[in-house]
């Protein structure tokens, strides 16, 4: 028992060294939403306009805060045609609305509608609605770190997750997937 | 020489007024971009996350810059402002963390160690110094010849109690 006072500071050292081994691992820009169980921001964009979705539907419709609240949960994907690690993860997209049913609204940042068209054109157009956030107000709104970003919104038009950076496969199959079931 | 210390003295005399912030970004009104400025300087670019919004050049830092000035003009106080932030981004943009119940052990943490320590210190300091008192009556510890073999891990302490 006398010995205590000497793995005393072992033990701390210990606990120490643990806490920042997992800290390591952490992704800094890992962080819950601000939003979280609120109400999505009050936006109204204009369309993309002239998209060739692959589900052969033309109309180029808004999208506006009205269009997240209906019923049913659905994420939102903030994405332009110069960002890397959006091509990275469209086909991830693409998958869970086409072979999941999932709705995917764009948001489409501080792009060039044509070349957001080639974009989509290139990997495939599973997006509902996409909007054009020209200026990248909307992304402040919604409190983006950097593109691409995902949130995740429920029936009543809440955010209840916020992913940043691309959806990997496993992010999709093991935490967005189970989370929109769990909001149905 | 001499003009090579000068020129390099010029740098470094230079070097803290650089930032990132373009000319074109200013407020006109001298007073709002002071506050703007010291705003900027206690607030976190969420990108690049280790710079405040005036040191970063990350376009998420220009386009928050770009709003704190908006708030500002439009009669915001420099509350409103972080609030108008804290709100979209959460308090992870604010540089110096708020002091609420989440964040005491963030706060006062190390207060604690270091009073917690200063205790150890205190104790075993007064330990010693009563052990001291006890040897000095006959300069020998008395349990010092307690010749049980079992002690054999030459430990002063341990053969003590």
């Amino acid at each position: 028992m006398k010995r205590l006072p000497y793995l005393l500071p072992l033990a701390v050292f210990a606990c120490i060294a643990v806490y920042l081994w997992i800290g390591l691992g952490n992704d800094p820009r890992n962080l819950p939403s601000a939003l979280l169980d609120k109400p999505s921001p009050q936006f109204d964009l204009p369309p993309l306009e002239g998209r060739a979705r692959l589900d052969g539907k033309q109309e180029a419709l808004p999208l506006a805060t009205r269009h997240l609240a209906t019923g049913k949960p659905m994420l939102v994907n903030f994405f332009a045609s110069w960002c890397g690690p959006c091509q990275v993860e469209h086909p991830i997209l693409n998958q869970m609305a086409t072979t999941h049913g999932v709705t995917i609204h764009g948001i489409n940042y501080k792009d060039d509608p044509a070349r957001a068209l080639a974009f989509l054109g290139r990997l495939g157009d599973t997006y509902d609605r996409v909007g054009r956030d020209l200026d990248g107000r909307v992304a402040i709104e919604f409190g983006v770190y950097g593109i691409p970003e995902t949130f995740v919104i429920d029936g009543q038009g809440r955010v209840q997750y916020r992913h940043p950076g691309p959806i990997s496969p496993d992010v999709a199959q093991n935490t967005i997937l189970p989370l929109l079931e769990s909001l149905k | 020489m001499r003009l090579f210390l000068l020129a390099i003295l010029a740098l470094l005399l230079a070097a803290p007024a650089a930032q990132a912030i373009a000319p074109s970004e200013m407020l006109r009104d001298p007073v709002l971009e002071a506050r703007a400025r010291d705003l900027g300087k206690e607030l976190r670019c969420p990108k690049c996350q280790n710079q405040s919004l005036d040191d970063s050049e990350a376009g998420i830092a220009v386009d928050l810059r770009r709003i704190v000035r908006e708030r500002l003009v439009a009669g915001d106080t420099d509350v409103q402002v972080k609030a108008y932030l804290t709100a979209r981004y959460g308090d992870f943009v604010l540089l110096k963390p708020p002091m609420k119940s989440t964040t005491w052990a963030l706060w006062f943490g190390p207060l604690a160690v270091i009073l917690l320590g200063g205790v150890v210190i205190w104790r075993s300091a007064r330990r010693n110094k009563a052990r001291l008192a006890e040897m000095g009556d006959d300069g020998l510890d008395d349990d010092m010849q307690d010749d049980n073999p079992l002690n054999t891990d030459g430990e002063w302490e341990s053969a003590k109690r």
